[in-house]
């Protein structure tokens, strides 16, 4: 493998699955500790016709119509699954299901009628991730990435996950002290006159905007698994809120760019010819982490801990 | 389109698939275990594609059914076990071991697609169908065996009826009478994990979980009573999986699952919308209802009282005419929706108009009655119970008099008697 080939077709994508993994990675821990990883997964599948419908209108595969149209439909999910825990009577499970899988399927459904499915958005890209096509056909080698001329021509799906990265920290920086009191404390929270539902709205459509930019990179369903399993094996690891939130996001970079490394590039660098698609391997990864943190929780417990000696 | 043998069977197939998770999703929901049909459809891919790659690599037909479906079922039955594990510690809750489950054996499935897709034996081929469904490429035996399935699973459901009634509704009194809620449950499991693998081939495994779910919560909607909910929910089960194995006979390049999820959907809207005890838009009729009534009360008492304000006498309906004036000004309305209000009365036959003024006709004058009678015993049972604040206790007057019914007026005010006069002095608001 050449250098002008991996900075034409390993390093963006590269790229795409640290920030992509990361974004979810660090929203991730707020789900799980609102015990709310259910939501990950439904806004995931629930923005799907937003993003056919910002398409559609729009008539272009560009970034901001389908942020527009995803943060739209998953707002209206949201709402939806609230009226219909409340007037079906339903736990709030079951009533996330039903939701999702509908506003799934009329995404599906949607893609078929307006005739997004032709272009590049298709359903392999919902179901399985198009991290390889994440290509910067303009890269020569070290330089390129002093040429503005060749950075200009940077895969766009980057600068939609950059900018979303970046947007996503900012906002977990500022909000850090509220969101601690938001996860651990909502009564509390409440009564020191945060605004708690405005609190939870941000969170949803941060969690949105997560799962739309990472969409397209590693597919709807395995975005729920950088959601959730880097939050769920640090969860198992740490009580510390600092801990479980950065560890968070640094998991699910490091299972993105393991995953993307292993899926192809290594066994190529070892001279294998050997191609798995990088979403699966990344996706598979995640579940491998937590399962080594239950059993890492295992052996911790097992082994005797010092007796406090008073005296 | 002529609808051949095979397009006849798959449609049965479907509908009978549709029945099964109707069925069996009834009880999932009401034991609160619906979700984990997510779980186990997700799980199935890398159990599907794992069945392939081996009958491929023996040299068998990769497109054979029953290989798939008992990979699909082993590695739905880990991922139900996977789930387990994970919420044993109590630090993961259920809902994120089911997320984390599902997105990671499906992961795995992925990635095992995709090395399939360059093995040399076309194992891969027919693999697609069960991530969203195809019933169009479903064969009459796939049928035959899906329906075979479907009706063990309703079977099951009728011969263990008494033990599912009583782990959804009663896991006390089920433990009391010696039926383990524990085997209960991991029968329910096993039913839950075979129609979602039998739902497959129709369905997909990304929207199975829909087709347990969303049936049997508008059956929810519609009834109270167990059986009639286990028998709508699944007609509506089936009626969904024919609907979408229709949809897939025309437009093969559909989704069959999409269509079945979105047919259930449109069912489920329905009855949320209109469902007669908790639908929306009943609901709103009702609530509508009981506004217009009230004010209508409130109108026609006013109409008494400034009857009996211009000398008729306390509890007497006179015979005046009354400025609508004076009604908004005694109720603090504008002249304008006073106005209104009594040519609604008026339509209803319960006043009479003229130059701006009122008059109650016979019928008119028995309601009022009605609701002068409901408000006084209202407010003079609050002032016997030794409250002082008169303008408090009609103005809570106010708000619970309509919900008062005639029979509970006459225990508060005995009947027959005379109306009491009004605790307090009768005209225009302050």
């Amino acid at each position: 493998m050449t250098t002008e080939d991996f900075f034409r077709l390993d390093l963006p994508a590269l790229l795409a699955a640290i920030l992509a993994c990361g974004s979810c990675g660090l929203l991730g821990s707020f789900l799980l500790l609102r015990r709310d990883s259910l939501l990950g997964d439904a806004l995931s599948h629930a923005v799907l016709p937003g993003i056919i419908a910002g398409f559609a209108i729009t008539g272009a595969r560009a970034g901001l119509p389908m942020l527009l149209g995803a943060l739209a439909a998953a707002l209206l999910a949201v709402f939806v699954i609230g009226l219909v825990r409340r007037v079906a009577r339903l736990e709030s499970g079951a009533a996330t299901g039903a939701v999702f899988t509908s506003f799934f399927a009329l995404g599906l459904m949607l893609m078929e009628a307006t005739g997004a499915r032709s272009v590049d958005l298709d359903l392999d890209c919902v179901l399985f991730g198009q991290l390889e096509s994440v290509v910067w056909l303009e890269a020569q080698g070290f330089a390129s990435l002093l040429d503005p001329v060749a950075l200009a021509a940077l895969p766009r799906q980057l600068f939609l996950l950059a900018a979303v990265a970046v947007v996503l920290a900012g906002l977990v920086a500022l909000l850090w002290r509220p969101l601690h009191l938001l996860c651990f404390d909502p009564d509390y929270a409440a009564a020191i006159g945060l605004p708690a539902r405005g609190l939870e709205l941000a969170l949803n459509l941060m969690v949105a905007a997560a799962a739309v930019a990472a969409f397209e990179a590693v597919g709807s369903i395995l975005v729920v698994a950088m959601l959730v399993c880097p939050a769920a094996a640090i969860r198992l690891l740490t009580d510390s809120y600092r801990a479980q939130v950065l560890g968070g996001a640094a998991l699910g970079a490091a299972l993105g760019a393991l995953g993307y490394a292993l899926a192809g590039p290594l066994p190529a660098a070892f001279g294998q010819n050997f191609a798995l698609n990088a979403a699966g391997v990344i996706g598979t990864l995640g579940g491998l982490a937590v399962a080594g943190a239950m059993v890492l929780r295992q052996l911790r417990n097992a082994s005797p801990k010092p007796a406090i000696i008073s005296g | 389109m002529i609808l051949g043998y095979n397009t006849l069977v798959v449609l049965a197939g479907c509908a009978l698939l549709g029945l099964a998770c109707g069925t069996v999703g009834a009880f999932a929901l009401l034991r609160g275990r619906a979700l984990m049909a997510d779980a186990v459809g997700h799980a199935a891919l890398p159990g599907v594609v794992l069945a392939a790659m081996i009958v491929a690599t023996l040299g068998g037909n990769p497109r054979a059914l029953p290989p798939l479906l008992a990979g699909a079922l082993v590695a739905g039955v880990l991922g139900v076990l996977a789930v387990q594990a994970l919420t044993r510690g109590g630090r993961i809750r259920e809902d994120a071991a089911i997320a984390i489950v599902l997105s990671s054996f499906y992961a795995l499935g992925v990635a095992l697609l995709s090395h399939v897709q360059t093995m040399p034996q076309a194992a891969q081929a027919g693999l697609g169908k069960f991530i969203l469904g195809q019933a169009a490429a479903m064969r009459a035996e796939d049928a035959l065996w899906a329906g075979g399935i479907a009706g063990f699973c309703v079977l099951i459901c009728l011969v263990l009826f008494q033990r599912l009634r009583a782990a959804c509704f009663d896991p006390d009194y089920a433990r009391v009478m010696g039926l383990s809620v524990a085997r209960t449950d991991l029968a329910l499991l096993g039913l839950i994990v075979i129609v979602a693998v039998a739902g497959l081939q129709a369905v997909g495994l990304v929207l199975v979980v829909a087709l347990l779910i969303l049936p049997a919560a508008t059956a929810r909607l519609l009834t109270h009573r167990l059986p009639v909910l286990l028998l709508v929910s699944a007609l509506l089960g089936a009626l969904a999986g024919a609907l979408g194995a229709a949809a897939s006979a025309f437009e093969p390049e559909w989704p069959t699952g999409a269509a079945v999820v979105l047919a259930g959907a449109i069912f489920f809207t329905l009855a949320l919308l209109l469902a007669p005890e908790r639908g929306l838009l009943p609901e709103a009729w009702r609530r509508a209802h009981r506004r217009i009534a009230a004010t209508e009360s409130h109108f026609l008492r006013a109409a008494w009282e400034a009857q009996e304000a211009a000398g008729a006498g306390p509890g007497m309906a006179g015979d005046r005419w009354t400025p609508i004036a004076a009604l908004a000004a005694a109720r603090g309305w504008t002249e304008t929706y006073a106005s209104r209000l009594a040519l609604w009365l008026a339509l209803r036959g319960l006043v009479a108009r003229a130059d701006r003024e009122i008059h109650l006709t016979p019928r008119g004058a028995a309601a009022a009655r009605r609701a002068v009678r409901a408000h006084r015993a209202v407010e003079l049972h609050l002032l016997g119970l030794g409250a002082t604040d008169i303008a408090g206790a009609d103005r809570l007057a106010d708000l619970v008099e309509h919900g008062l019914p005639a029979e509970m007026a006459t225990r508060l005010l005995a009947e027959p008697s005379a109306l009491p006069a009004s605790p307090h002095a009768l005209g225009p608001k302050t």
